[in-house]
Order: structure tokens, then sequence, then C-alpha cells
């Protein structure tokens, strides 16, 4: 497929240009981004995927929110300054045409006069979006991976019942999947109820072995077309569907100002477009890597994804779901909280083992398709793998 | 040190396991007796009748007076002269040195564990045999980097009956570099207190931290549909307009979720230290800190009020309080 005349450019806009916006980078970007909207007829809404700088200051969400930008289901970045330019342009042709996206906005804005000067190379403090951010919550203390997926948890364990011991079991079924891996760090060191009840509190309600591994190490998966895949080496694994979301509304890991925050509408979103792309349904899931950096946060994605309704995961867990035997065999290299802490990226090896059938720890019955997911909290998305 | 240079300590640093303390084994200064154990008790505050009441021992089921089991190691340790005079060169002071001259020269001893087979009694003689029992490999602590090393001392009476062993670990690392002093130019040599970690100001929320620092919590609002927002962002979500003012918060509030924070700890925060996500009166949300009640008593849907307090040396913030019912 070319990808000639499958997309164009339908609005522009600059801000002003000085020597002193007298305004932050956020808002000129804003500013931009509206008034280009403002020329194509379109409206803040009508927009799903963004695109900038690596050196850019301002978050694809922080200006999203800004200017009243719903779910986001695409958005990446280009490295190399200003190299990135008509690579902005690239990344939009080839989400557009290919349907992970229908309306872009490439966008790039910089106080380089006033703020930061690329002439004083590569010195100075930046004053970044995301810097001020978080300053909006280490005043108070919350400043941990753990206090902020704390703080849903404490609210998802209002809404439901049994999560505590939910979270028991996931952590305990990934344990022992580990005790069986080689490679895990845990290999042959199990734990027991008093052993995770008597751990040490992290940020309530959240206590240690609720908590995943920081491990050094290194993952990668390589990914051709599926006409080379076929004369490989091993059984081809196909990616069916995968998503990438960041909800309305959003803030890295800090989401607290959405009506309800025990649940991650940006999984939601991912998941509704995987599906959709690979025609595949929550029933033909065999099995699951899902992102383990705390154990709530597999609940939440259990439901994202369509395995249990809303607010019903506690249970579909307690089913003994998750375990070899199970409706779902998820984490089965012991995931992050047991294997090793490489970013998902390991997950991604797992959840490939699965469908070639060569897990240590690979289920009984036969697995066709497979589900592999991003971190939460902050703009994710999930994978559908399965045989070719 | 270089990687082979670290190689080169770590192949002569492991000769040293397995070696004896004393070149045989060390008999006890003195015979148990009365004296060093009522000593012994006195300090500790163990009123035992078995070690110190000899009328109540004689018609115990031992029929005499023991020794306290945990005193095992007392008779036979060095006195006073060490303080003085320094540790008589043995197999572990051979090692302390030769951790110290590689700059390994903190020491921190770490725990003890004692097993008891019989008991010492008065008149015994107490011979202690000990060897390196292990060095750790090399390890990074909040202390420092540096290696665990472990004694197994074993004590025997007259007849070469066990009465117990002893394991004693010890930290021996680089310990870190002095914290540097004060400016010569006279300056305080006292030490900053730590506080809290501040926001960075800019051109987006800069004003909100200075009104809080006047005492105040404000909420944006956009000038064109009145919609309030927090945190402040430049641009009104609903309207795109980009004119703002903002309103003064009551601070009147509820609970919608909240965090204690337990490990790690921050320098600069004081604990216990509860953080909120706080739904305002005015309809906006806020995080805060939850203070002035216990944290086992707090709970989604509680009733609190706020008021900006000067919580360390160089920061105001507003802090939320439960409301009586």
């Amino acid at each position: 497929m070319s990808i000639c005349d499958k997309t164009a450019i339908v609005g522009i806009a600059n801000t002003e240009f000085s020597k002193n916006s007298g305004r932050s980078e956020l808002q000129l970007a804003a500013e931009a981004t509206r008034d280009a909207l403002a020329d194509a007829g379109l409206k803040p809404s009508d927009v799903d995927g963004m695109t900038t700088f690596t050196m850019d200051n301002t978050d694809e969400i922080e200006l999203a929110r800004a200017v009243g930008i719903g779910d986001l289901r695409f958005y990446s970045r280009v490295p190399h300054g200003g190299g990135a330019a008509t690579g902005l342009i690239h990344q939009a042709v080839m989400a557009v045409a290919s349907g992970m996206a229908e309306c872009i906005v490439c966008y790039r804005s910089l106080n380089g006069r006033s703020g930061h000067r690329y002439s004083s190379g590569v010195s100075g403090p930046l004053l970044t979006a995301d810097a001020i951010h978080w300053g909006w919550y280490t005043p108070y203390g919350l400043m941990t991976p753990a206090s902020w997926v704390a703080m849903y948890s404490q609210r998802y364990m209002h809404l439901t019942e049994q999560c505590q011991e939910a979270m028991f079991e996931i952590a305990h079924v990934q344990r022992e999947y580990a005790a069986k891996n080689p490679a895990a760090l845990f290999y042959e060191q199990p734990f027991t109820l008093d052993d995770y009840e008597n751990a040490k509190r992290i940020v309530s309600p959240l206590k240690l072995l609720d908590c995943c591994l920081e491990s050094d190490g290194g993952s990668a998966v390589i990914i051709t077309t599926a006409e080379r895949a076929k004369d490989l080496k091993h059984k081809p694994v196909a990616i069916k569907g995968v998503g990438q979301a960041a909800a309305a509304n959003m803030e890295s890991m800090t989401s607290f100002y959405r009506p309800e925050i025990a649940a991650i509408p940006s999984m939601d979103i991912a998941a509704r477009e995987a599906y959709q792309q690979s025609g595949l349904t929550p029933d033909d899931i065999d099995a699951a890597v899902i992102y383990d950096a705390f154990t709530p946060i597999v609940l939440w994605q259990l439901e994202s994804w369509g395995f249990c309704e809303s607010y019903k995961a506690p249970q579909f867990v307690l089913d003994g779901a998750l375990r070899s035997d199970g409706r779902l065999p998820t984490n089965t290299h012991g995931g992050q909280l047991s294997e090793a802490y490489i970013h998902g990226v390991n997950g991604i090896v797992e959840a490939a083992k699965l469908v070639r059938g060569s897990s240590v720890n690979q289920p009984a019955k036969h697995i066709e398709n497979v589900l592999v997911t991003s971190g939460v909290g902050v703009p994710t998305g999930g994978a559908l793998l399965g045989s070719l | 040190m270089t990687p082979e240079e670290r190689q080169a300590f770590e192949e002569e640093l492991y000769t040293f396991v397995g070696r004896p303390l004393h070149p045989e084994p060390k008999r006890s200064y003195d015979a148990v007796n009365e004296a060093m154990i009522r000593h012994w008790a006195e300090v500790m505050g163990d009123k035992n009748p078995a070690y110190t009441n000899a009328e109540w021992a004689a018609s115990s089921r031992r029929g005499e007076l023991i020794a306290p089991p945990a005193m095992m190691y007392a008779w036979n340790q060095e006195g006073y002269a060490v303080a003085a005079e320094g540790r008589p060169s043995d197999g572990l002071s051979d090692l302390v040195a030769y951790f110290d001259q590689h700059g390994f020269t903190g020491s921190l001893g770490t725990n003890v564990d004692q097993e008891f087979f019989a008991e010492a009694k008065i008149g015994d003689a107490l011979f202690e045999d000990a060897i390196i029992e292990e060095i750790s490999e090399q390890k990074v602590t909040a202390r420092g980097r540096g290696y665990f090393l472990q004694t197994l001392a074993k004590f025997t009476n007259q007849s070469g009956e066990l009465i117990g062993t002893q394991r004693f670990r010890v930290f021996k690392f680089i310990p870190p570099e002095a914290p540097p002093k004060a400016a010569a130019s006279g300056a305080s040599e006292e030490l900053e207190v730590p506080t809290r970690i501040h926001a960075p100001r800019g051109q987006d929320n800069g004003w909100w931290w200075d009104a809080c620092d006047e005492g105040k919590v404000l909420i944006q609002r956009c000038k064109n549909c009145q919609t309030l927002r927090h945190p402040p962002r430049p641009m009104c979500g609903e309207c795109q307009s980009t004119d703002w003012d903002s309103v003064q918060s009551t601070l009147d509030g509820e609970i919608f979720s909240f965090v204690e924070m337990h490990y790690p700890k921050f320098p600069g925060y004081k604990y216990p230290l509860i953080v909120a996500v706080i739904s305002l009166a005015e309809g906006t949300r806020i995080i805060s800190n939850v203070v002035g009640i216990d944290s086992q008593d707090v709970k989604i849907g509680m009733k609190v009020k706020g008021k900006v307090e000067q919580v360390d040396e160089k920061t105001m913030l507003p802090q939320f309080y439960p409301v009586e019912a």
C-alpha cells in the first residue's frame, strides 16, 4: 500500500512571533492548536491524535486538556531537534492512512528567546509543563508511583468487595509462576498469606508484595511483515490488534479530577480499538500478560478488556481465573511483581512465547490469542497477539 | 577501585573465610562465678532467681545456680585494656585491618544469633573456639558500600561439652564523605533543615502559589464562560478562551480518596503523612494533606475544612482538618 493521496493538511496556524511572548510554551501551543482547528473548521473534540518533537516541553496530554481535546488514540514523538519537523507529517500520515487515527495535531512551540536559548548550549533548568504538573503533588508528599496508584486503589476498594483478597491472589499466583521460572528473580521463592500480610507497608493500602520489582535487564522483540514471518525460524506471532489511548482529562499518574477515579478510561479506549481491529472478543482471548506494577492495576485492566463487569474483577480473580487451569492464565512468567520489571517489554516476550507454546509455564489448554498490556495511570495501550 | 583492583582485593579477602580467631581455644579469664552473674543480672534487670538466689536454686530442679545463657560470650570477653591498648591481634583484627587499609573503615555491628545447648554452672571454665565463618558479596546499603562478615564462636566447658554458639555479623563499609563544611567566610555551621519539595513556579501556575504564600487558595475561572478549573492551565477547555480570573475557595471539602505514606520517608515531611483527593464545595478538586486525625479514622466521604498554614520554614500549604459531626 502507498500512502500517496491518502491524507491531507486541512488547517494551519501560527501565533505571533516575538523576542518575549510573555506566556508559557503550553499556552503558545494551545493557541496555535485552537487557531489551526478554527482554520480547518474543526472542533477540539474532532482531534484524536497528536505528534510533536521529543524536544518539545509540552506534554500531549497537558495540551489536550488545555484545549479541551477529548480522548486520544494516537500520539508519538520524533527525535533529533529540527530534524523532526517533517517527521511530524511522517507520523501523522502513517497513523491516518492506516486508520489508527483520523485527525492529528502536529505541534511545536518554544520560548526560544525569552526562555531556554539554544545558543546557551545544553545547560540551565527547564520550566516544563510536566515539572509544573508534579508541583501540585510534591509539596504534600505524594511523589512515588506507589502513592499515585494507592490513591486510585483506595477508591476502588471503597466501591468493590473482596479487593484485598484479590490483591493477594494476584501477587500469590504470579509468585507461584515465578517460583517455577528459572529466569525469574523470585525463582524457587514462594510466599505465604502470612508473609503477604506481615510485609512492610509502602503506601496504604499497598504493602510490599503488592509492588513490582526494581530490576536491571533488557528485552526486545522484532516485528516484520507477515509475508517474511512465514519464512523465518519460529511460528509467527501475529499482531491482531493494537490500541493506545489517552482519555480526556488525563494527567500523568495523577488523573484525580475525573468524575470517578476507580477506573482507567484510557485502557477502555485502547481495548475497544484493539478488539475492533482484530475482530476478536474477550471470549477469544485464552491467556494474558497484564501490566502489573502494582496488584490493583491488574483488576482494573481485566474490567477494561471486558473479562468481567466493572467493579467485579475481584470475584473474577478469586474464582481462580489467573491460574494455569483458569479462564485466563495471566502473567505466567511471574510478571513484573515476581519475574522482573523491564517496563512491560518482558511481558511482550512472554505473550509471544504463550502464542508459540513455549512459555516456561505454558498452560495445558490450547492458546490461540493472547492479550498484552502497557502500564496504566499514564496514557496506555494494549495489543492482541495470536497465531498467523 | 577499578574492577581489576576490586578483583584482587576480593581474592585475598575471601581467603580469610574459615580462618580461626585464636590459635587455640581461648579460656575464660575467670571461672563462672556468682559476683559477675549478679552484676550482669542487675544491669540487664533480670530478676530470675535461678541466677542469683542460691537458696532458691538449691531447692529448684537444677539444685544449683546457673549463669544466664545470654551471658555466655562475656566470660571470654577482653576487658577494659582494649580501650587503652587496643585489641590483641587475632584472626578478626587482621581482617578488620585489611578492610581498613582498603578504605572500608566504617564498622556497624548488625546482628547476633545465639544458640544454647547446655547450662554454665558456678566454677565452670568456658573455652571459646571461633572462626570467620562468612564474608558476603559486596553490598550497597544506606550506610555505604561494603561487606558483611560473620564470625562463629563455639563455647565449651572444661569437659568439652558444647554450651552454645554465637554468630556475630558486622558490616564493614566505606563511609560516605563528610558533608562539606560551610564556606570559610564564617558562615553558620548549622545544618540546613530540609523543607518540603516546592512546585516550580511558571507563567501558568506561579500566581496560584503566590496567593498560597499569602494564605489564600484560589480557583481559576474562565472569564468568558465562568467555568472553574484546577489545576490551573492557560486555556479554557470548554470555550477555548485564554481570559481568566479567580475566586477564593472557602476550603470546605469532602475526602474523595486518600493514602497514607509509609515508605520511603522523605526528609522535610512529617509522618504519619496522609494525602487526600478532596472535593471542594466549589466543585473542583484539590490534592492536600489531612491532619489532626489518626490515620485509621480517615474515611472516604468525611467532611473536612482547610486552612493555609506554614508547614515548615519555607512552605505555606493548605492543610485539611476533620469537621466535627
